[in-house]
């Protein structure tokens, strides 16, 4: 039996006497492209920040591949092979889309330089539909190219598991089928993606399983058809008025 | 290695200015050579200044602690050592200063740096001076070397040369390029896998060993070394300001402001001996008012408005894949 490609086994994560995340457990496969869902506020950021470093577990464990990486520095995370993208993108401002991308490959896993990173940058570039737009600066690129920018970086690290953090939140339709596309292809690619996302159409259409978080804690994980149509599932969304 | 065109000029360029600069002491060796030994010195505390602060953002006023340790290293060692051992001991010196400092304060955020290099720039100053008296009964230590202005100058003048060289290898460099997305954005350098906090004291400790060797080679000027004068805060404050009035996003910038500052504060230092420090004060907030990104980041600016922006070609849709 060969490892996942990342296992979460208890995490937990309290600021102050708010737990964001509790006893959080889930396996995400080799290859697969898996959900993480659930109302605002109820951690799945905190989440994404516990496995990509940048906030550390006070409990539990997160492994690579098998691989231990829960307490590494979110550099040493990169460098394993988790590359991510932010809720609110962010970008190097100063720079075009070509060294914005080339970060990525210069840095993360994989390591390039030179004209390797460079060919990356641009093959990746093509990838995400900026073919041509290599050396636009991307403060004067639109919202959705700069996320666009911004997966092509995470992608040129050719990272084992790719968090995507709400990529897909501030588009508009048309970009949004754009963007499901875009998600799909690299999902047929063979990556493994982890995606927190609120649009509820782009998780059925996109994702095999998902996980459930509500105040923190997982209250649903399998398919995602059937999670979707789980009571509690259901309830967390709509709210509970008695609990208000 | 391969060069740009543009990388050709600027090193002929570079090289004509270099050798134009060294002939000097032969044609003067008075006034004319003081002030351009003033401007080597300040190009080479600049250009090693921005080396760190240009893509950090972090500004740092311990320039007079690097710069002091350095001249001391000169004063305590020459009757035992080489003047040339004696650079490189200054510059290794301020660099594990510069390195302790980092790994201390580098995580913390800007302001706090600033204000913590500026405590530990007087602090040094402090305990050297207490050591010198309690040591040695005298305020100070006595350089004499057979070396005139002209072999400092010379002097000063390669060492500008070698930190230019050493900027622009690091420009070309990972360690560069990391800087720069650092300078961006920290929090994507590190989930890109960018040691932030190590390249940040590496490249203040290179920084601060270059000012260290410049305060080693200036020590021979002053025949008599004293704390007051090596560890001078002026020389941090000097140094921020003619680096941000040349602008520090290119390697030459600080030159730039270099040049003129020096002009103006020997002027200034002459006609106006007792108020220099209200001429440096207001000096800096008109720069930081009206020049923030300095003189070259006004010209590029200017320069980019002067330009039509380029049409940007359409976006391509997501590539379609056979």
């Amino acid at each position: 039996m060969t490892a996942a490609a990342l296992r979460v086994q208890g995490a937990r994560k309290a600021f102050g006497g708010l737990v964001a995340v509790n006893d959080m457990s889930f396996e995400v496969r080799e290859g697969e492209l898996f959900g993480l869902i659930g109302p605002n506020g109820s951690g799945k950021t905190t989440m994404l920040n516990l496995i990509s470093g940048a906030l550390k577990p006070d409990a539990g464990e997160i492994a690579l591949s098998g691989t231990l990486i829960s307490g590494m520095p979110a550099h040493k995370i990169a460098r394993a092979g988790v590359a991510r993208t932010f809720q609110l993108v962010r970008m190097l401002p100063s720079m075009d889309a070509e060294r914005n991308v080339m970060a990525g490959a210069v840095f993360g896993h994989r390591r390039l330089w030179g004209e390797q990173a460079r060919e990356a940058a641009h093959q990746l570039l093509a990838l995400v539909g900026l073919r041509g737009r290599e050396h636009v600066p991307v403060a004067a690129m639109t919202y959705i190219d700069q996320k666009r920018v911004e997966l092509a970086r995470a992608l040129a690290s050719d990272p084992r598991v790719l968090l995507l953090d709400e990529w897909l939140a501030g588009l508009n339709p048309s970009e949004l089928n754009i963007g499901i596309e875009l998600i799909a292809r690299l999902s047929e690619q063979g990556r493994t993606i982890i995606m927190v996302e609120h649009v509820m159409d782009a998780i059925r259409s996109l994702c095999g399983r998902c996980v459930v978080m509500n105040s923190g804690r997982k209250i649903k994980e399998g398919e995602v058809e059937e999670v979707l149509s789980d009571p509690e599932v259901v309830e967390a969304y709509l709210g509970d008025d008695d609990d208000a | 290695m391969r060069l740009s065109r543009d990388e050709v000029w600027t090193g002929i360029i570079g090289a004509v200015a270099v050798a134009a600069a060294a002939t000097l002491p032969l044609f003067d060796q008075g006034y004319y050579l003081a002030i351009a030994l003033n401007m080597v010195l300040y190009a080479a505390l600049c250009t090693a200044w921005t080396l760190f602060s240009g893509p950090t953002h972090y500004v740092s006023l311990a320039t007079a602690a690097f710069f002091g340790l350095g001249t001391y290293a000169v004063g305590l060692g020459l009757d035992y050592m080489p003047f040339p051992a004696l650079v490189l001991i200054g510059g290794a010196v301020a660099a594990i200063l510069a390195g302790l400092v980092g790994a201390a304060t580098l995580r913390i955020s800007g302001v706090y740096f600033v204000i913590f290099t500026f405590g530990l720039a007087e602090l040094v100053r402090q305990i050297v001076s207490y050591l010198q008296v309690k040591l040695s009964a005298s305020m100070g230590l006595y350089v004499f070397t057979d070396f005139t202005e002209k072999h400092i100058y010379w002097m000063l003048l390669a060492l500008t040369v070698v930190v230019f060289v050493t900027g622009w290898l690091i420009n070309r460099s990972r360690l560069g390029f990391a800087m720069q997305i650092i300078g961006n954005d920290e929090t994507v350098a590190r989930h890109s896998g960018i040691d932030t906090a190590r390249l940040k004291i590496v490249l203040f400790m290179i920084s601060g060993g270059f000012i260290g060797m410049a305060g080693a080679i200036l020590a021979p000027r002053y025949s008599y070394v004293e704390p007051p004068a090596a560890f001078n805060p002026m020389i941090s404050f000097l140094v921020v300001i003619m680096a941000l009035l040349g602008g520090t996003r290119r390697l030459w910038g600080p030159l730039v402001g270099v040049i003129p500052f020096t002009i103006v504060m020997d002027i200034v230092s002459v006609r106006f001996p007792n108020d220099t420090s209200i001429v440096i004060g207001i000096a800096f907030l008109v720069i930081v008012y009206l020049l923030p990104d300095g003189i070259t980041g006004r010209l590029e600016q200017l320069w980019a408005h002067s330009r039509k922006a380029r049409p940007e070609p359409e976006p391509v849709p997501v590539e379609e894949r056979a």
